[in-house]
């Protein structure tokens, strides 16, 4: 079975053509989908800011990377599960989306950036690692995100 | 006048009927409204979780409050300015919408609530600022800001659905 197949099978099996046709499930997965933005948006940012040095400036970097990673963690699990449902409503559509593929593209290098190079760096400890360093790493991360985020807000366009 | 008449002026104003009529600057507009979301309530959040002892529990809340609150209001001027553009895209469209009437509302409260926090419990913050959970009406500040915030991003995402809805 070919991908196009398989969002063509997802799109139009039973139980999604039930969630396709009810008039709430889409408003309310793409509501709960937003919440998750903001909550990654909050987690990603007390890290990111910290390393460019403009928010939190006197609290080690380790601590805040600690607490925030939790937060990150549930805001993924929130976004990539309501990110699947609202995917198998209009697999097909987004199957055709270059920007929905950007998406995904950026998604997957985000987590493993964050997983890897951007871990190492915010959890170690303070004057290990340069101040530029930090910086470039904030920035790379932040950038993937918005892309994340732009490619997401994109594809929900008529 | 009444309001929706000075509604009705107001959208019928060259640069409003433009804006409404512009395919690309209006989804500009909508998107950065959008996105900023993760910036305004992002970091809003992260002041009302370390106000219920949920994150950031080593670092005193008053630091978490006067260095993440700058961004929280950075990214809510954003949403103002944006806001206030897409509403003068099609005044009383907006203003007749259920969901955005609601979104004002739960907008409002969270004015209010954020009065109350500054006004009244953050200035004694001095004897609650190092515990890892502050006391209950803290909590309940930090708590109450969750929920309307939730409110107006769910307000906010259902204004689209008025006319599907209801039409």
């Amino acid at each position: 079975m070919s991908l196009l197949e398989f969002c063509r099978w997802l799109q139009y099996s039973a139980p999604l053509h039930a969630m396709r046709e009810s008039p709430i499930f889409f408003p309310i997965v793409a509501t709960i989908h937003l919440m998750g933005l903001a909550l990654i948006g909050g987690a990603v940012l007390v890290v990111d800011l910290r390393l460019l040095g403009v928010a939190l400036q006197n609290q080690p970097v380790a601590g805040l990377a600690h607490d925030a990673e939790r937060w990150l963690f549930r805001g993924l699990v929130v976004m990539v599960t309501t990110g699947i449902l609202l995917f198998m409503c209009f697999a097909t559509k987004y199957y055709y989306l270059t920007f929905f593929w950007v998406k995904m593209a950026a998604l997957i290098a985000v987590i493993v950036f964050t997983r890897s190079v951007h871990r190492r760096v915010a959890l170690a400890k303070d004057g290990d690692v340069s101040p530029i360093r930090r910086k470039v790493v904030a920035l790379v991360s932040m950038f993937l995100w918005t892309t994340v985020a732009i490619g997401g807000r994109y594809i929900g366009f008529p | 006048m009444s309001l929706f008449r000075f509604f009705e002026w107001l959208g019928n104003t060259a640069w409003s009927v433009a804006f409404h009529e512009s395919r690309y600057v209006f989804l500009l507009v909508l998107m950065i409204h959008v996105l900023t979301l993760s910036v305004f309530v992002g970091t809003a959040l992260m002041i009302d979780l370390r106000l219920l002892g949920k994150t950031m529990t080593h670092v005193p809340v008053s630091q978490v409050v006067t260095r993440l609150m700058p961004w929280t209001e950075a990214g809510f001027v954003v949403m103002v300015v944006t806001g206030a553009l897409l509403f003068y895209a099609a005044p009383v469209a907006r203003y007749e919408n259920i969901f955005f009437r609601f979104k004002m509302a739960a907008l409002a409260m969270a004015a209010v609530n954020m009065w109350l926090f500054r006004r009244n419990v953050y200035r004694r913050v001095a004897e609650w600022d190092f515990d890892a959970v502050p006391p209950r009406r803290v909590r309940m500040v930090g708590a109450v800001s969750l929920l309307l915030l939730a409110l107006i991003i769910t307000a906010g995402r259902m204004m689209a659905y008025q006319d599907y809805w209801f039409g």
